[in-house]
């Protein structure tokens, strides 16, 4: 371990920022993106300068740490507000820095007719402190307060025009859908303290290998209920396609290339758990499973180009946390997949920005057509991302998902082949949808509203479009060159090289298999999509009728969850109405009546008075007189 | 002559008093019905000091008459003050205090 002192500067930096744009207030609208994008430069610039240190270096020394302040002090527990950057931390730190910076950029004219640009500028540095926190904690419960951190800038930046109900509705949705996760993440982290007294990385790690197994499964179960929420995985992922609510960039930024992605990380980061934990680790490989199917299918109806996007993000999500369910192995694709995503993704997100910015905002794809023609660089770049997504070579996609199916499949018997089928059918499915959106958009005739007038963006946007294109083109075979990724990972993951001995199927075949199914997917979207109605035809199959309502995942959330617990509130509301203020009531209903039963003897006539008065000794004579007798 | 006589004449007064007091409505009425059950005490106290040999009933009884006297004074000057403002003495009148 090297202590550094540098750490602490990739998040005070942005977060100085973001409370200084924030108290300022409208003297800061003149110059407030230009800060906020130097500040996110110079945390790429400070993220890289670290890289090349930790090149420098030499095994364990390589990770380096930094003491910021003691936290918490209470007996023998201690947790220190401590920053850990290690091999896996700072692959997120180029990739938060990096493509936040180039999509500060983008924000910079796509967001420049807006009134609040200065306030969305500071939400993302806000942002970007509240992630860098998040991978940088040294602690659960330092990632606990950056994974809180992360929470809120997206609950703020979904809902950034909440001045439409439905968009401050999505951002609520978000955050409740976030918060049943952060109940998983607090409980991992209580039952880890009380399992082993600690909560930093190292000391659970430490720890883990002589913990029960009961232990070990509730704390991956608990991690696995978090990365759900937060990664929008089964059965929490009905909010990520309602928080397209947000501007473009933040689900450029936020909900495609980093903080979805947390969970991914969250796993990763403990998978000294999810190693000694076949149960959890099973549990992990069913919710990627079933998520990367479940996104893929509702992206195959979805005529919102943003809501396409945000459905096949679940599900390229859904094949991170499938291969972090592999075990040993996975971790490392699983974050190659990981950052070609982060670019390709974000990419295409931008390109779906830049043509709604040319379209009025316009966000239906059977309003579009023919835009390739006049959007050429937009087109180009999305292309890009469409080739790498799909899994061509030699586009990144290839080397990360083909890498996570070869995998899958080598999981050995039934378990291996219902999961490399099911990654062989979500590239199929998403080669259709993303082929749907490509044809949709850029291709075929003009489908425009009169008063559209596509235009090509200009270059503050285009340039970082281009700048992830060619991180689209090149991530993949620079991860995996030589295997540099997983050389690089292995100190953290604890990957060794004994588990590739077996292989169900030789990597060539896989590839081929691949390419066959993403073949057959393009090859039905083509042929499916020759012509287009404007309107989305009524007469559809069930399938579709499903897909198109997300596979009914808000029905049955407000089925099962929501109207239950409406019941539920309703009924503890009429329990304190009626039992609880009833009991109170009663006594006082006793002492009232009583009391003005009572009164009528206080009649004010003085006679009646000396009458009690008389009665009242007489019977006190009388009584007298009876005890003595 | 029987001392058990003052007794029952003690008694006899102070309820002819205490019905007086209860079903009379004249203030000055009720005022001397209440005299006499004070001075049917005196009578009793002056006869159990008899009884007992000793003065304590009888200086019991110069204060009931000393408080009694304050008690005059008081009074009739509420009655007065009340007649004066109601133009009645009735005390069945006067039952304000009840609301």
């Amino acid at each position: 371990m090297t202590t550094s002192t540098n750490l602490v500067y990739l998040i005070a930096l942005p977060l100085f920022s973001a409370g200084l744009l924030l108290l300022l207030g409208r003297i800061a609208d003149k110059w407030g993106h230009i800060l906020a994008t130097l500040v996110s430069a110079s945390v790429f610039a400070i993220g890289l300068i670290e890289f090349f240190a930790m090149q420098g270096r030499e095994g364990e020394a390589r990770a380096a740490t930094q003491k910021i302040f003691e936290w918490i002090s209470v007996g023998s527990f201690q947790a220190d507000a401590s920053l850990l950057l290690d091999q896996l931390s700072i692959c997120f730190v180029l990739l938060i820095s990096g493509v936040g910076t180039l999509i500060h950029i983008y924000s910079i004219a796509y967001m420049s007719h807006d009134h609040d640009r200065r306030r969305f500028f500071a939400y993302l540095n806000l942002f970007i402190a509240a992630m860098l926190l998040l991978v940088l904690g040294d602690s659960y419960l330092n990632l606990y307060v950056g994974w809180e951190g992360v929470g809120l800038a997206s609950y703020l930046l979904i809902g950034f025009w909440n001045q439409k109900p439905a968009y401050a509705t999505a951002a609520k949705k978000a955050f409740v859908a976030n918060r049943v996760g952060d109940v998983g993440l607090s409980l991992a982290i209580m039952i880890a303290f009380t399992q082993f007294g600690t909560v930093t990385f190292a000391g659970v790690k430490e720890s883990a290998s002589g913990a029960s197994a009961g232990a070990l499964t509730a704390i991956g179960a608990m991690l696995l209920l978090a990365a759900a929420g937060k990664s929008a995985q089964f059965p929490l992922q009905s909010w990520l396609g309602d928080a397209m609510a947000g501007p473009t960039p933040v689900s450029a930024l936020i909900h495609a290339a980093t903080m979805v992605t947390a969970g991914v990380y969250l796993i990763t980061r403990s998978n000294f758990i999810f190693d000694a934990s076949p149960t959890a680790q099973l549990m992990v490989v069913c919710v990627g499973a079933i998520t990367l199917l479940f996104g893929a299918l509702i992206g195959t109806a979805k005529d919102d180009i943003k809501k396409a996007l945000a459905a096949s993000t679940m599900s390229q999500i859904g094949y991170m946390i499938l291969a972090t369910g592999l075990g040993p192995v996975g971790y490392a694709f699983a974050i190659m997949h990981l950052l070609t995503h982060g670019f390709f993704k974000a990419g295409m997100f931008l390109g779906a920005g830049s043509v709604m910015h040319g379209m009025n905002d316009e966000v239906n794809m059977r309003r579009y057509g023919a835009i390739g023609k006049v959007m050429p660089i937009t087109a180009a770049t999305f292309g890009l991302g469409y080739l790498a997504i799909l899994g061509v070579p030699p586009f990144a996609g290839f080397y990360s998902k083909d890498k996570i199916i070869e995998t899958a499949f080598n999981a050995g018997g039934i378990e291996g082949i219902l999961l490399g089928g099911a990654t062989l059918l979500g590239a199929a499915i998403t080669a259709f949808y993303m082929t749907r959106v490509i044809v949709l958009t850029f291709t075929g005739t003009k489908r425009w509203d009169e008063n559209a007038h596509p235009h090509e963006s200009p270059f503050l946007m285009w340039a970082p479009m281009a700048v992830l294109a060619i991180g689209s083109v090149a991530s993949g075979f620079l991860l995996s060159s030589g295997s540099a990724l997983v050389n690089w990972l292995q100190p953290v993951v604890n990957e060794h090289h004994e588990h590739h001995a077996e292989e169900f199927l030789p990597p060539m075949v896989v590839s081929a298999m691949a390419l066959t199914f993403v073949a057959i997917g393009v090859a039905f979207a083509v042929l499916k999509y020759r012509t287009v109605a404007v309107v989305a035809p009524e007469s559809v199959s069930v399938f579709t009728k499903a897909a198109r309502k997300d596979l009914y995942q808000d029905s049955f959330n407000e089925a099962v969850f929501m109207r239950p617990g409406q019941k539920l509130t309703s009924a503890l509301l009429t329990t304190d109405n009626k039992v609880i203020d009833g009991l109170v009531g009663a006594v006082g209903w006793i002492i009232q009546t009583s009391a003005s039963s009572l009164r009528v003897i206080q009649n004010g006539y003085v006679r009646s008075y000396a009458l009690i008065m008389v009665l009242g000794v007489l019977a006190l004579v009388t009584a007298v007189w009876m005890v003595t007798l | 002559m029987e001392i058990s006589n003052y007794i029952y004449l003690s008694a006899l007064l102070f309820t002819i008093g205490a019905i007086g007091v209860v079903v009379r409505r004249n203030a000055i009425v009720v005022f001397m019905c209440v005299e006499l059950m004070l001075n049917a005490t005196n009578l009793a106290f002056v006869t159990f000091s008899r009884v007992h040999g000793n003065l304590d009933g009888q200086v019991a009884s110069f204060f009931t008459m000393v408080v009694a006297a304050c008690e005059v004074v008081v009074g009739l000057a509420i009655i007065v003050t009340i007649y004066r403002s109601r133009r009645s003495a009735s005390v069945d009148d006067a039952s304000l205090l009840k609301r």
